[in-house]
């Protein structure tokens, strides 16, 4: 089921265009991976969503309901965590997470349970002081328990992630897809290796538009064929290896890289070592990375306005 | 109603957590006890002066000070802290536009007149309250140097400037649904003082301006009849209203 729809959604802010002709759609019980520059447009097309801009063009479904700027009845379905969440500094996590349920009119009795699960989900039950001398990281932990606080539907995410250090992306990324199950996500960011680690579905947001989209296997299909990596255990090794199997250059330190091979070319390969006896030390079929598909969307975008 | 409850007390515990309370607490008695000492200590200032004015030929006679030199400072000393009550209130909103704060109260569901609802009424409660405790203190303090019964009205006057300062409350909150920087909505607000007074210079409107309301000491002393008062403050009480009224119709639709 399409729990959000976003049909030819445009924006400008005075003369500039931010989105144009936005479509895209995403189903109950994924993660989706809103991706794009910073600028690209992911914020704007959030805060759309939450009925906190105003769209100049275009419809916005959350759950077959049609979003309304202003007082949105529908926001109460849905879940925010905003890039840099700002929260009452002088009140303790608990004080917040009650004052969240009472806007959501939530009876307070289950908003005080509801709040102490959550406090305990993102690991901030013993942090009983005021929010004002809480870390980045803890501020972003504190932002997904007041955003699943009223059991949303549809939980967004601006880019959740990426003010964070490695320890704390981690944090952030299990609780997100340990919530899956309860609620749906759409999540932006520019961090590609948090994409790929939870997402079930992308789309690439650049100069307003969607330039691609579909399910992370899809995405990685997009390029076809993926690379291939020998590392012999002596340099001379790879060179006598090209001899018999051409078409790989040499990367140095021993090491062969072969573009756009399949599983078979691979095994061929493995054939011709077994063949001749020899060890390798590493022979791997590379993944396609996302940031090369990401840069591609890019330069090609660039590259496009530059002739049109 | 759960919502305005719950929103109320947390602008009070902003209030109270962050100090201003207790600034407006401080500032309230203090102002209230200086006005009858001002008075009660004119008479020893003017002698400790009167030996040097009387070397350059000023005379210094005897001042005789009452009820009224109590009374009258407290009205000059009123607008002052006025000013200071709005330049602390004056980010009441501003500030939480420019941390983002509303954004997680609005998509919970929060009901945007609620929030204007909810910060106009802890404003005017603090000002309700700090300024009849002001102006009890200076009462009691009065009575007991002098004798208020020398005066014919004194809570009348009173109840004048108070409402000057409701309706200024209502100007900062209608500026800051507007403006997105509290020095833009003091800025304005000066603005619009300005405006006002100058308007009040004319006779045909002066009686229709709030600032009317700041020239309510002849009440005092009965030269003049609270009827002449009656239109400031029936115009100030329907400004008042159509600045709430447009606060709410201005916040519901500025983009957060």
């Amino acid at each position: 089921m399409e729990l959000l729809k976003l049909s030819h959604v445009s924006k400008a802010f005075g003369k500039n265009k931010v989105l144009e002709d936005l479509s895209f759609s995403v189903t109950e019980h994924s993660v989706f991976g809103f991706i794009g520059r910073n600028g690209a447009g992911k914020t704007t097309a959030m805060k759309m969503i939450l009925g906190l801009l105003r769209p100049d063009q275009g419809e916005i479904l959350v759950n077959g309901q049609r979003t309304e700027f202003g007082q949105n009845r529908i926001s109460q379905s849905i879940g925010y965590l905003p890039d840099v969440p700002e929260f009452y500094d002088y009140m303790t996590p608990m004080e917040y997470l009650l004052l969240c349920g009472a806007c959501a009119g939530v009876p307070k009795e289950e908003s005080r349970i509801r709040a102490k699960q959550l406090l305990e989900l993102v690991g901030l039950a013993e942090a009983d002081k005021r929010i004002h001398g809480f870390s980045r990281g803890m501020k972003q932990r504190l932002g997904i328990a007041q955003a699943l606080l009223n059991r949303p539907r549809l939980l967004i995410c601006d880019e959740p992630t990426s003010a964070l250090d490695p320890a704390g992306r981690k944090e952030i990324l299990d609780i997100l897809s340990s919530v899956r199950t309860e609620t749906t996500v759409l999540f932006s960011t520019h961090i590609l290796s948090d994409v790929e680690r939870i997402c079930d579905k992308i789309a690439f947001l650049h100069n307003g538009r969607i330039a691609l989209g579909g399910t992370l296997e899809e995405m990685k299909n997009v390029r076809k064929g993926n690379g291939l990596e020998i590392e012999f255990l002596k340099p001379e090794e790879a060179e006598q290896f090209l001899t018999w199997y051409p078409g790989g250059t040499c990367v140095g330190g021993g090491k062969l890289l072969f573009e756009q091979k399949t599983e078979k070319d691979m095994a061929e390969m493995m054939q011709i070592l077994w063949n001749n006896q020899w060890l390798v030390r590493k022979i791997e079929l590379l993944e396609p990375a996302l940031e090369d598909l990401f840069m591609e969307v890019v330069d090609h975008e660039a590259a496009k306005s530059i002739y049109e | 109603m759960k919502q305005l409850r719950a929103f109320m007390n947390k602008e009070f515990m902003e209030c109270i957590r962050s100090g201003k309370m207790l600034i407006l607490l401080i500032l309230f008695v203090l102002f209230g006890m200086m006005n009858p000492a001002i008075a009660k200590l004119t008479p020893w200032m003017m002698e400790m002066m009167s030996d040097r004015m009387g070397s350059t030929g000023l005379a210094v006679t005897a001042v005789e000070v009452n009820a009224l030199t109590s009374w009258t400072q407290f009205y000059k000393n009123i607008p002052l802290l006025l000013i200071i009550f709005l330049l602390l209130f004056s980010g009441i909103l501003t500030t939480e536009y420019q941390k983002g704060t509303l954004i997680n109260m609005i998509t919970k569901g929060m009901k945007r007149w609620k929030i204007i609802a909810s910060k106009e009424m802890v404003m005017l409660l603090c000002w309700t309250a700090g300024y009849w405790l002001c102006y009890g203190i200076t009462y009691g303090y009065t009575d007991f140097f002098w004798d208020n019964s020398v005066l014919t009205k004194i809570w009348f006057p009173a109840l004048c400037l108070y409402l000057l300062g409701v309706w200024l409350i209502t100007v900062i909150l209608l500026l800051s649904t507007i403006f997105r920087s509290s020095s833009s909505v003091l800025v304005m607000a000066l603005g619009i003082f300005a405006v006002v007074y100058l308007l009040g210079l004319l006779p045909a409107l002066s009686s229709y301006m709030p600032v009317r309301l700041m020239e309510s000491t002849g009440l005092l002393t009965g030269i003049e009849g609270a009827d002449q008062y009656l239109t400031a403050i029936i115009a100030v009480l329907l400004l008042s209203l159509g600045n709430t009224v447009a606060s709410i119709i201005c916040f519901n639709r500025s983009e957060i």
